[in-house]
């Protein structure tokens, strides 16, 4: 099986003499859907960074897509995030554009006009249910609904790889359902690989996954 | 509010700018249509001990457009009284020839010399007057007035370049979110910093029209064409055309290209 992320030895720091993943070896299959647990301030947030270049490997190796981390150039890190869906906990959405143009966000980015991506934005708008909000703005929206922007935004490109932080984090019941159904379904119908980092996994999930686990540093399959 | 205000500090600034240029190209101008004036009226003196046909004087130098004789019977029919009409025939003989000659172009007090000097190295031209001391005053005050605006343009353009600049940043800090957003999206650096660019552009056509609706009204009024025309002057303060085409070239090389300076100097940094 093709392997989506592969990591040799990875150590990850934000200064010289302090390590917050050290020689992490662990590779991602292509379509799996996996978590990546741990304590707050384990390296979460830091592990996930590094799948897209906001942060780079100290040491060791780390290849994301096939394309290697270590001293990547700005345009190569461009191409990647280009195929790499993004959800974050804070959402990260633009404030001064509409729902829509949110959404438009990755389609822009790959060179679509309004005109192509007008109808896709429009279906995944229907998707996280908020197809009548499309010309509203973020701050005019619920944390649940402002996540689900993120989360169809994420989507909109159709990426090979999904990087969720903490995507339900503060989210109520309804906002959290609809984007664990989308994740799964990106999943199971695209074959979309799916990363998350989360405190906690949720039950009843309706897709095999596999669970990392990050403590002193260290990160173990947990079978 | 906020944003219009940042906007208004750029149109002032950009608009500072091109003032100041279009005050310089205003008054390099005025001092063209005033030597064009003075190059009329002025010639140089040339006394020959031989006759010159006038391509004899053009061949001496490019700046003499033209010559002509000046005639010396007017002297002669003034002594016709006092001398025999004999001494007067001998005088005829051997007074010097004089002529009148101008200039392509009105000279600046280095060039009259230079010409002067030029002309007396031919021997047969015995005196040459250029009139330097009745050089005409207004003329080099205007050019010290040119150069004054010239230095002026200069510091008006160093200091708005660095209130664009510092303006462009307080720009880029506004948009800082929205640019790394889209960073995290993959897109490339031009995309990122399109707004910019588009303030930056928008802001130049701004500055551009305002300074066409100045230079309109100065125009329309007619106060300072009034005062030109007092002194002889008839110029062209702006033109409509070239000077606005010009302008806007410039607000837009400045605007854009201090944005790319901001935008390279902050993707280096980041």
């Amino acid at each position: 099986m093709d392997k989506v992320i592969i990591a040799q030895n990875l150590s990850l720091s934000y200064k010289e003499f302090e390590t917050i993943i050290s020689k992490a070896t662990f590779s991602i299959d292509a379509g799996s859907f996996v978590f990546i647990t741990g304590a707050s301030g384990s390296g979460k947030s830091t592990l996930l960074k590094s799948f897209y270049g906001a942060i780079e490997p100290r040491a060791g190796q780390l290849s994301v897509g096939g394309v290697k981390m270590n001293r990547i150039s700005t345009s190569k890190l461009n191409f990647l995030r280009r195929h790499i869906g993004i959800v974050f906990q804070d959402y990260k959405l633009i404030k001064e554009w509409t729902i829509e143009k949110n959404v438009m966000l990755p389609l822009i980015i790959s060179g679509y006009t309004s005109d192509v991506s007008g109808t896709p934005v429009q279906k995944l708008l229907g998707h996280v249910k908020l197809i009548h909000q499309a010309g509203k703005y973020p701050p005019e929206l619920s944390g649940g609904e402002q996540q689900r922007v993120a989360m169809a935004r994420a989507l909109a490109h159709n990426p090979i790889l999904i990087l969720a932080d903490e995507p339900t984090g503060n989210l109520d019941e309804y906002s959290s359902s609809v984007i664990w159904n989308l994740l799964e379904g990106a999943n199971t119908q695209l074959k979309t690989t799916v990363v998350i980092v989360t405190h906690h996994i949720p039950e009843g999930l309706n897709v095999p996954y596999k669970h990392y686990h990050i403590e002193f540093g260290n990160i173990h399959e947990i079978a | 509010m906020k944003s219009l205000k940042n906007h208004i500090s750029l149109i002032i600034a950009l608009f500072t700018v091109l003032a100041s240029v279009q005050i310089y190209v205003a008054v390099d101008r005025t001092i063209a249509a005033y030597e064009t004036r003075l190059k009329d009226d002025y010639s140089v003196i040339v006394v020959a001990n031989k006759a010159f046909i006038p391509s004899e004087f053009k061949s001496m130098s490019s700046m003499i457009e033209r010559s002509e004789p000046i005639s010396t019977s007017q002297v002669l029919e003034r002594l016709k009284g006092e001398m025999s009409q004999k001494n007067l025939d001998l005088l005829r003989l051997t007074l010097p020839k004089f002529y009148r000659l101008y200039l392509n172009r009105y000279p600046s007090p280095r060039e009259i010399n230079e010409l002067q000097h030029l002309l007396q190295r031919n021997p047969a031209i015995e005196r040459v007057e250029g009139f330097t001391q009745t050089h005409d005053t207004v003329y080099k005050l205007m050019l010290l007035f040119k150069n004054v605006v010239q230095i002026f343009s200069v510091a008006i353009a160093a200091v708005t370049s660095l209130l664009i600049l510092k303006e462009m940043r307080l720009w880029q800090f506004q948009h800082a979110e929205r640019m790394s957003i889209m960073a995290l999206f993959g897109a490339p650096v031009w995309l990122r910093s399109a707004v910019l660019f588009r303030l930056a552009i928008v802001d130049a056509v701004i500055a551009t029209i305002i300074l066409c609706l100045a230079f309109f009204v100065i125009d329309y009024y007619g106060f300072l064409i009034a005062q030109l025309k007092a002194i002889g002057i008839s110029v062209q303060l702006f033109n409509f055309v070239d000077d606005a085409l010009r302008s806007l070239a410039i607000a837009l090389g400045i605007s854009v290209a201090l944005t790319f300076m901001i935008v390279i100097f902050s993707n280096e940094e980041g």
